[in-house]
């Protein structure tokens, strides 16, 4: 059946609500088109949507999928995929979601590595709300609530994910539809958490982080001859403060996904009719 | 009252005081005695005033009284805490040799054991038996074999090799011989034993335990006292089923985890105390609206903001039934004794799936810190039944489908209950959304559908208060003009007290209700009774108010909030206060 997926299959009938031009059109395109060539499908599918406009992606998508908390999508979507290994878990929020409200639960959920993917739609802005600094907006960057620019550094997710101890860490680029789908195929396909920053500009609000300035700007790893399991050079790239990269800056060989470290391997859907056998020895260790 | 022994051990935090009295406790247990355990404990690592103490008796014993017959007191703090419940002839027995109890002065009328509890510890292998030596001391005082406390102390160390086991059990006769020889005084007790089989457990591992019985698989929490037990009980034996405990970042996490498991199809719960209930609360109305099962568990301590966290009350309650911005369909259920805790968990998860709606379950720190011994059919497990409501795969799923082959995970039936798919279940792909939506989860504003969606989840409230048996635990006599009225933890304090207002000659009819939203009703019991006094672990009587607000009656109040727990004799005063008031009123 896999193998009849197409990436079509991921879309719903809803119209998305995005601005003309956002770039989470084309981040969305290049998820479903990873999903389908991975060999997933909707039903085996389960997709958790942040808050904010990137939050909106579930209604787009055909899957299983919750819309939640702001800031929370990660701890509900490690907790579909531990009661079942066998789902396929796509975690997608912006960067007010993942850096911001949530940034806590990033730090954790890179530390455990469960074998999911975390997609970041970065459009260093807070569309939904029209306009106001994000946490990766730049020091200088002028808006609504920070009329001389939010004075304070921008978030490095990615520095943020290595001091977390990632084990796959990358970044991409909305409007690069054939690497962007490529990379998250990759994220995917790794053994444990796969996280991708995605440049996925507004256009309506952020007219500094654009579509011309990520062209113009973006290293493209693949050309760069990047090897991403070495670590040193991950680094090395990540901290330097003066250019972005595309592509898969760090995947260590080594990861060990948090089901096998302990032990959750069992679908926990499944439960008998009644208190299980051997219960009552449970009791019994009162006496 | 049942004939009973009240037994302490107390000293500093950090003196294994815990672990001892355990261990005297379970020997009471297995020598067929009915035993029940409290703490007096501040909440630090080392230092301060800790203290466990056991009531023991033949007779069931539900409840602490103010009153203390042997005392292991390791530090003279430990006497100066408990002179109110010490009495003309109550047992201390305390090391003088220790630098700290040097001074120590036993008052007159107490009959003080100077026993050299470290030497003699020293004598039996280390210096840490101490206070197995005093477990020793305190069995030749109380009369009670020793043979019972060897049992115990193999169970607390059997995994850590026979020769621990054994000096252990020498440590203790040490004890007991040093004082059988060196004070020739009849204490006047001599502990029957049974040959009743008892298991000793307290609430937090009951709850556990009902978790794992009734196909819980999943359980994040962050740790906070008192509710930290749960999920220590849960690590390990929950695997044992194919589950997983996840210690979460914070109570955040903890409940959007266990609420992804929901979603999943596995049977999920978190547990927490006040101050994480604060944070849950963001998700509750997520947990509604997306009709997700979900048990979230909060065992009170005394609050609010950081409280008395090793302390008891039962302040939540208002929060429960009513926190989270909007209007959030739930139920609350709050068991009343440490076996209801299990059962009541049972239930707690059958409800949540078969309405598809978050079920809070409220215990509280007297439950959490109280061991109790019940027979083990208390806990038969072949009684438990797992009922998983409307869940739909297969061809099943064609019934729910729209017009276009769309899922409609929340369809609104004249009950209220929509079908559920699993993840994975083929058909059955659908979203679902914090957003109000439609039947198929998706994002609406539009009016129509908001209303029908809001009266479909009002609607499931609706269908369970039909289906389900919200009933209540009665004691006393039904015809009695007094009513008593209580929640939670209170039963067993207030049971011991009808009691003595028996003696006394006042009859009371006690109505304990394990059962807050949806709730019986109470109408005719009250309107029947002369006097109802409503009973309750607050500075503000939040049940008496929810009462109140039902029968549009006034009650009169027993409240407590200086974080202790209700005891049988001062409750039998106040009642026979609020009885007489209302005679003079």
């Amino acid at each position: 059946m896999s193998s009849e997926v197409r990436f079509v299959d991921f879309k719903s009938d809803k119209q998305p609500t995005w601005c003309p031009g956002c770039g989470d059109f084309g981040t969305m395109n290049g998820m479903m088109k990873a999903l389908a060539e991975t060999g997933n499908s909707p039903d085996d599918t389960f997709i958790v949507a942040g808050i904010g406009c990137s939050g909106k992606i579930g209604t787009y998508m055909h899957s299983y999928a919750l819309h939640g908390v702001h800031g929370r999508a990660l701890p509900v979507g490690i907790g579909v995929k531990l009661a079942n290994p066998d789902l396929e878990v796509m975690v997608a929020g912006g960067d007010g979601d993942g850096y911001s409200i949530g940034a806590g639960h990033f730090v954790h959920a890179v530390r455990r590595n469960v074998d999911m993917s975390y997609v970041v739609m970065d459009n260093r802005i807070y569309g939904l709300t029209k306009g106001q600094a994000s946490p990766t907006s730049r020091e200088d960057f002028e808006t609504s609530t920070t009329p001389e620019g939010p004075q304070q550094p921008p978030v490095n997710p990615l520095a943020l994910a290595l001091a977390s101890g990632a084990t796959f860490i990358a970044q991409s680029f909305s409007s690069d539809a054939l690497r962007h789908a490529e990379i998250i195929e990759q994220a995917i396909e790794h053994d444990g958490f796969g996280f991708v920053n995605v440049f996925s500009p507004c256009v309506t609000f952020n007219d500094v982080d654009t579509y011309d300035y990520f062209r113009d700007s973006l290293v493209d790893l693949k050309e760069a001859d990047h090897d991403p399991h070495d670590y040193d050079d991950a680094k090395e790239k990540i901290l330097e403060g003066d250019k972005e990269y595309m592509g898969v800056l760090w995947q260590d060989e080594e990861s060990v996904p948090y089901h096998q470290t302990h032990g959750v391997t069992e679908d926990m859907t499944e439960i008998p009719d009644g208190a299980a056998d051997g219960t009552m020895d449970l009791v019994r260790e009162f006496y | 009252m049942p004939e009973d022994l009240n037994w302490a051990i107390g000293g500093e935090a950090g003196d294994g005081i815990d672990s001892t009295g355990k261990i005297f406790a379970q020997a009471l247990s297995r020598a067929g005695r009915h035993v029940f355990t409290s703490k007096d404990f501040a909440s630090r690592i080392r230092g301060g005033y800790t203290a466990y103490k056991v009531r023991t008796s033949v007779d069931r014993v539900e409840s602490v009284v103010d009153r203390l017959d042997i005392l292991i007191a390791l530090t003279e703090r430990t006497i100066d805490e408990n002179l109110d419940e010490l009495h003309d002839g109550s047992v201390i027995i305390y090391d003088g040799e220790r630098t700290s109890m040097q001074d120590v002065e036993i008052p007159e009328n107490m009959v003080g054991l100077d026993v050299p509890l470290k030497g003699l510890a020293e004598d039996a292998g280390g210096a840490i038996m101490r206070n197995v030596v005093a477990l020793g001391a305190a069995c030749e005082v109380a009369g009670f074999p020793i043979e019972h406390l060897d049992s115990s102390l193999d169970k607390r160390f059997g995994d850590k090799g026979t020769a621990i086991v054994d000096n252990n059990q020498t440590a203790a006769r040490l004890g007991q011989e040093y004082t059988a020889e060196n004070y020739d005084h009849d204490y006047g007790y001599d502990l029957e034993t049974t040959d009743a089989d008892y298991v000793l457990l307290n609430g937090d591992e009951a709850i556990g335990m009902g978790a794992i019985a009734a196909g819980c698989r999943f359980y994040a929490g962050y740790p906070i006292t008192p509710a930290t037990d749960v999920m220590e009980y849960l690590t390990g034996r929950i695997d044992q089923y194919g589950g997983k405990v996840v210690q979460a970042e914070d109570e955040l996490a903890a409940i959007n985890l266990a609420l992804g498991a929901a979603r999943a199809g596995a049977r999920s719960m978190t547990a927490t105390s006040g101050p994480g209930i604060d944070l849950m609360t963001e998700t509750f109305g997520l947990v509604a609206t997306s009709e997700t099962p979900l048990v979230i568990c909060d065992v009170m301590r005394a609050g609010p903001s950081t409280g008395m966290p090793t302390k008891q009350e039962q302040g939540d309650l208002d929060m429960l039934l009513h926190g989270g911005h909007g209007e959030i369909d739930r139920f609350v259920v709050a068991p009343t004794t440490v076996s209801e805790c299990f059962w009541k968990t049972v239930e707690a998860f059958n409800l949540a799936e078969k309405y598809q709606i978050p079920v809070f379950l409220i215990s509280d720190l007297a439950l959490a810190v109280t061991e109790q011994t019940f027979p083990p059919e208390a806990f038969d497990m072949d009684a438990v039944e797992i009922e998983r409501g409307n869940v739909v795969e297969g061809d099943d799923i064609d019934a729910w489908l729209d017009d276009e082959g769309r899922f409609q995970a929340h369809f609104p039936t004249s009950d209220g209950i929509s079908p559920r798919a699993f993840p994975g279940t083929a058909g059955g792909a659908h979203m679902t959304t914090g957003l109000e939506h439609d039947e198929l989860g998706r994002r609406t504003e539009e009016e129509d559908v908001r209303v029908e969606q809001v009266d479909k989840r009002a609607q499931k409230v609706e269908t369970a208060k039909e289906r389900e048996e919200w009933d209540y635990r009665e004691f006393g006599e039904s015809d009695a003009d007094t009513l008593v009225l209580s929640w939670g933890s209170n039963e067993g304090a207030i049971c011991e007290a009808m009691d003595l207002l028996a003696e006394n000659g006042e009859a009371v009819r006690f109505i304990s209700v394990p059962y807050i939203f949806p709730r019986p009703d109470l109408t005719e019991a009250i309107e029947a009774a002369e006097t109802t006094v409503v009973v309750e672990c607050n500075a503000t009587g939040q049940f008496a108010d929810v009462i109140e607000h039902d029968v549009l009656e006034r009650v009169q109040r027993i409240n407590k909030y200086d974080g202790v727990r209700f005891k049988a004799d001062e409750l039998a005063a106040e009642i026979t206060d609020c009885i007489d008031g209302e005679v003079s009123g």
